[in-house]
């Protein structure tokens, strides 16, 4: 297989808060013969919030971090669902509007960059969708996932607004009904679960200010998943993860029931059906225990 | 001309009557249906075939609100939405509900006050002393694309906050209050601005799901004009000691420190900090690694920033 080579913006999350995330994504690349050329210099995409304090603060230093992609002559792949939708919209709003641009890189020219409009943004899952394929990721499992009902959870920023998304790969998504994550779950060889909250939201973004209403849509996203059969979720959002897996016990107060669900990454999912080690996808990091393996 | 195709489809259709039923149920309609037609034919049809069938419509030229459903879960005008659209979307067995199903009143019919009342409370209307103004091209352009708005509630019913909190304002609500705190007709500025930031009913609460700009079908983008009324709030000083406006300058901070966020482990919820911390999940906040050529990162800050605190 011809060797992919992309720019990877991490974003703070897996560097920060979910180790296992950074792990598995790199040890999955090396499966798949991927290249990732690390953005060392990329900041934070704004977490959703910078905009609403400063929507051309967060132009600028979002359209910096696809100024370094450019540099690489790379597409970026990001592996967060929010920097993923942050990156795209001010990729979409600049290439769409030359006088927004040209104030943008009249900022940027001070610090010697310059923001060309060159380089796709395009997540993880949609790399592995559209450039490695699903056939070639069949083919390469060694480890079905065949005794689990996986529920995927694809998380807002991942599948809405769509007119924006779906100019970012090539697999295009209804966001009332998604199937990238379930290919990709059917791929690796597990049975998908059908449930009504696959696509919709894990509250994250509103969690310091309204906690209640956070853990209400969480709880109600692993019921959902829990009463479709699942043995546990898979997302392609780090952010959708810590809500999900380390909030537990709030979530299961909020809806009141005794809620316990694994919640993997979408790269842990992959790595597990493509044999890696388990000590490479970082499963031991799980607030909701992985006690499946 | 593209030639007229039939095809055969399974509606499954709710059904209630909140004077007869204990529970919602759902019945079947299978029909033939053409390419040329929407799902008001079809309602339409049900009704021709069922007269305790119960829906609303009017215009039938989406400039109203009567016909709003719920197609496997998608919000939309009846009179507007293509059969054929919706089948490759969802393939042949189409379910169609009402907005709210927890405020239906009889099949697609709903009891629509709550989201009328919170409507009406941001005072949707213009208030002046009848002095004349002029308005600049580029605003007349943003607010006739919010005047295509027919408060359909396609976006509030949509809207996964307000299905649990029963407060909150909702996005078609902010959306006619920045169309009023932008324009420069309305004189009562200060007023509206005030009832936006209160806890649990205004802007903060919304979570970033985008279910509004997703569903809308006049293409006003709520949540882009909720962002433009918390660049407001900014601009004229209202954003003060909130959580919310806390954890923003908390991530400006951080940006300025670090390039990235120091941490991201809840700092309201120590219980579920501490189980994180145990799992080796969140870094510590004194070790944080910062961006390459960090220095360009603040220089920006410096130089781009357009708000203040």
């Amino acid at each position: 297989m011809k060797k992919l080579k992309y720019a990877l913006f991490t974003g703070c999350t897996a560097k920060q808060s979910t180790p296992e995330q950074m792990m598995s994504t790199l040890a999955v690349a090396k499966k798949l013969n991927i290249e990732l050329i690390e953005l060392t210099e990329a900041s934070c995409c704004g977490a959703s919030h910078l905009q609403d304090y400063d929507d051309f603060l967060s132009l600028v230093l979002n359209a910096r971090n696809i100024a370094y992609a450019e540099k690489h002559e790379l597409t970026m792949v990001t592996i967060c669902n929010t920097c993923q939708l942050n990156t795209a919209m001010t990729k979409y709003r600049l290439d769409n509007d030359e006088e927004l641009k040209a104030k943008v890189n009249e900022k940027l020219l001070e610090v010697g960059l310059e923001y060309k409009g060159t380089s796709m943004v395009t997540h993880f899952l949609y790399a592995i969708i559209d450039d490695v394929g699903l056939d070639k990721i069949k083919e390469m499992v060694v480890k079905p996932l065949s005794q689990f009902n996986i529920a995927p959870f694809y998380g807002c920023h991942n599948i809405r607004p769509s007119e924006l998304q779906n100019t970012t790969h090539k697999t295009s998504q209804n966001p009332y009904n998604p199937t990238s994550l379930d290919d990709l779950i059917i791929a690796c060889g597990g049975k998908n679960v059908d449930y009504e909250q696959k696509n919709k939201c894990c509250g994250f973004h509103a969690e310091l200010q309204a906690p209640k209403t956070a853990s209400i849509l969480a709880g109600t996203a692993i019921a959902g998943a829990t009463d479709g059969n699942a043995d546990w979720m898979v997302t392609p959002c780090p952010l959708c993860h810590i809500k999900l897996d380390t909030q537990m016990a709030e979530s299961s107060k909020a809806v009141g029931r005794d809620l316990k669900l694994p919640v993997l990454h979408m790269q842990q999912m992959i790595g597990l059906a493509l044999g890696c080690k388990t000590s490479e996808l970082g499963l031991n990091h799980h607030v909701s225990e992985v006690n499946f393996i | 001309m593209t030639k007229e195709t039939t095809q055969q489809v399974n509606f499954r259709v709710f059904r209630f009557n909140a004077d007869e039923d204990y529970l919602p149920y759902y019945q079947n309609y299978n029909m033939e249906v053409t390419s040329k037609e929407v799902i008001l034919d079809i309602l339409n049809k049900i009704r021709d075939q069922d007269s305790s069938f119960s829906y609303s419509r009017n215009c039938s030229l989406s400039s109203c609100e009567d016909c709003a459903v719920k197609i496997n879960g998608r919000p939309t005008l009846a009179c507007k939405e293509s059969v054929k659209a919706m089948i490759e979307l969802f393939g042949s067995e189409l379910t169609i509900e009402p907005l709210s199903k927890k405020r239906a009143i009889r099949d697609m019919i709903i009891d629509k006050s709550d989201f009328l009342e919170k409507y009406d409370s941001i005072k949707p209307y213009n208030i002046s002393n009848g002095n004349e103004y002029l308005k600049e091209s580029n605003e007349m352009q943003e607010l006739s694309e919010i005047d295509s708005c027919v408060t359909c509630g396609v976006c509030y019913y949509s809207c996964p906050v307000v299905e649990v909190n029963e407060d909150f304002l909702g996005p078609a609500a902010f959306v006619k209050a920045y169309y009023f705190e932008t324009g420069v007709r309305d004189e009562t500025h200060r007023q509206r601005i005030e009832d936006l930031h209160r806890e649990k009913e205004g802007l903060w609460d919304c979570v970033k799901c985008y279910e509004c700009a997703e569903v809308c079908p006049s293409g006003v983008d709520p949540i882009g004009k909720m962002t433009k009324l918390h660049n407001m709030l900014y601009k004229e000083g209202d954003a003060t000691s909130s959580v919310a406006t806390s954890h923003i300058a908390n991530i400006k901070d951080s940006i300025g420190k670090h390039g990235i966020l120091a941490q991201l482990g809840s700092l309201s919820n120590l219980s579920a900090t501490m189980k994180m911390y145990k799992k080796g999940k969140t870094a510590k906040p004194w070790s944080v690694p910062a961006s390459g050529n960090l220095d360009e990162i603040q220089k920006l800050i410096e130089s781009s920033s357009t708000s203040k605190f």
